[in-house]
């Protein structure tokens, strides 16, 4: 397809990997991050990785949006469809994400889980955890929709029913949200409202500079959403310290979030953090563009925000979208975000003028903070400290068909990412003539083992698979 | 879920609609979001939204970018040898 074919050519790929490969300073270790799941997932789709040199280190950043929703939102989800009666329409990727168990039976708790024994089915008591497409099964009426427009379509098809539109997204997914909410209200109807989600990309790219703290700047809840993080002062920090991130030189900058916003709002992450930022396309080409671009300015000892993406990519942005957006959505004062923690003025929620149509006024929510399952490894690879290798339950008991955290739920989630495409990276195999030249194992070898092949535990079966062939 | 792929407009339709042909497939989306689109544009279609248009000469642009850069290029064949 035209826009896309041509971002895709392989020859020119390589061309582009000889540029960067002859342009690295061979003592110096590059750490950028591609702070979009779009680009993580181009990343590991086309093989990117192993088109660069290995002093270029790609961390994987948190702009994934099924990925920073925390637990608690996809309970008050749930919550609605199993207790409230409604219609919840929700985007598909976020059917699977992983919520609260149902709560075990016994006396009514109180600050327990928030689903907390109000399901009927609840009695019995559970650890397996909760999702939309489990409450779907328990008969939960949860629609999967493409478009927020479909969510309003259904409430004016279904005027008995309650209709909720669960909106999760970054800045390119929110206008269309403030679209239906807009024409809900012009056609006046009394069915239909959002569980407005919604958050916004510089304050999450300010929160990985600043170490995952949360800046201290006076909470000012209410104006402009655009202006995210504009009121943090740069370098303050405030709150805890416990949210460790990665050491970044450079961002790629988002594709899609950036036709919204337009490329002016990282001007500050180039003048007050003095860090690169280069806003790239979605396809393999644009990606090595933007890194190559991004060597340049490191070698070069520049910090400026260059655009890749100019052939859809302005300044400004769309600023048709930006007004639709600034009439019908605020600030928050805070909103929790998985991996990053609560974060001022880092989302959007629903002006008064249209509370109406906020699910959360309407059905009286209120937001409970869960924490992961302590064995995911989620959160630290949201901030870029950790990799899915590193979790112990990668691609074990955390699989795309059964995921524990976020990130292995969505396709741009750097876990589902990985083992869908890099995992078999991490495989070492060892051929049967290099494995016959190894000394026998002694109890003093020490570290370093490898293990042979058709060893228990291995995991390169084919190769004893073959052995046993040749036999 | 930021995905978005470029479409070309071939109908604009009532109440800021418009049909866009999808290498092949007609698709109808909402052109609310976006000012002034014509048919014949090409715009990036998100959760059955427009919420920009494909500048034809600055993608041309690019695409030159990356055939001079081809040709400048330090080893003419590609990465193994230059790794």
């Amino acid at each position: 397809m035209k826009y896309i074919d041509e971002f895709r050519d392989g020859a020119l790929a390589r061309h582009i990997a000889a540029c960067i490969a002859a342009e690295v300073k061979p003592d110096h270790q590059y750490r950028f991050m591609e702070f979009c799941g779009g680009h993580t997932h181009a990343i590991s789709r086309y093989g990117v990785l192993e088109l660069l040199p290995p002093n270029v280190r790609m961390i994987h950043g948190p702009g994934c949006p099924v990925c920073v929703l925390p637990i608690g939102r996809v309970d008050l989800a749930i919550q609605l469809a199993l207790q409230h009666d409604v219609i919840l329409c929700t985007y598909g990727d976020t059917m699977r994400v992983p919520a609260s168990p149902l709560p075990t039976a016994g006396p009514p708790q109180g600050g327990g889980a928030p689903l907390g024994g109000r399901a009927p089915q609840a009695t019995r008591g559970s650890t397996e955890s909760m999702s939309l497409t489990k409450a779907k099964a328990r008969g939960g009426d949860i629609r999967m929709v493409y478009s927020a427009a479909d969510a309003l379509q259904l409430a004016r098809a279904n005027p008995e029913k309650q209709v909720v539109f669960f909106a999760i997204g970054f800045e390119t997914t929110t206008p269309p949200t403030a679209l239906v909410i807009r024409d809900a209200a012009r056609e006046g109807l009394q069915n239909f409202s959002v569980m407005c989600s919604h958050v916004l990309t510089p304050p999450a790219i300010r929160a990985i500079l600043d170490g995952g703290r949360p800046s201290a700047g006076p909470p000012q809840a209410g104006s402009a959403p655009l202006g995210g993080s504009d009121h943090c002062e740069a370098g303050e920090r405030g709150g805890d310290c416990s949210h460790e991130t990665a050491e970044i030189e450079g961002f790629v900058g988002p594709a899609h979030v950036s036709i919204i916003i337009g490329s002016d709002p990282y001007a500050k992450f180039a003048t007050e953090y003095q860090k690169p930022v280069v806003i790239a396309g979605f396809e393999p080409l644009d990606v090595l563009q933007a890194i190559l671009m991004l060597v340049r300015q490191v070698n070069e000892g520049r910090a400026e925000v260059e655009n890749e993406f100019i052939r859809a990519v302005t300044p400004q942005g769309n600023l048709n979208a930006q007004a639709l957006m600034d009439e019908i959505f605020e600030l928050r004062e805070a909103f929790e975000w998985r991996g990053l923690g609560t974060m001022p003025l880092s989302a959007l929620r629903i002006r008064d003028k249209y509370q109406a149509y906020d699910a959360e006024h309407r059905f009286g929510l209120a937001y409970q903070a869960v924490p992961d399952n302590k064995a995911c490894e989620c959160g630290a690879i949201l901030r870029g400290v950790k990799e899915p290798r590193d979790c112990k339950i990668f691609g074990t008991v955390c699989t795309p068909e059964n995921p524990v955290g976020s990130c292995m739920v969505s396709s741009e989630g750097a876990c589902a990412a990985h083992y869908t495409y890099g995992r078999f990276r991490d495989v070492q195999p060892p051929t049967p003539c290099a494995a016959s030249r190894l000394p026998p194992l002694s109890p003093s070898a020490g570290g370093g083992r490898h293990l042979r092949p058709g060893e228990a535990g291995s995991s390169v079966p084919l190769v004893g698979a073959s052995a046993v062939l040749e036999r | 879920m930021c995905l978005a792929i470029p479409a070309l407009l071939v109908e604009l339709l009532p109440d800021d609609q418009a049909m866009v042909n999808l290498g092949g497939i007609r698709k109808q989306i909402s052109v609310a979001l976006v000012a002034g689109v014509q048919v014949g544009d090409y715009v990036i279609v998100h959760v059955g939204h427009a919420i920009g248009t494909i500048d034809p000469e600055e993608a041309a642009h690019t695409l030159a970018l990356f055939a001079e850069m081809a040709a400048l290029s330090p080893d003419h064949t590609p990465a193994e040898t230059t790794t």
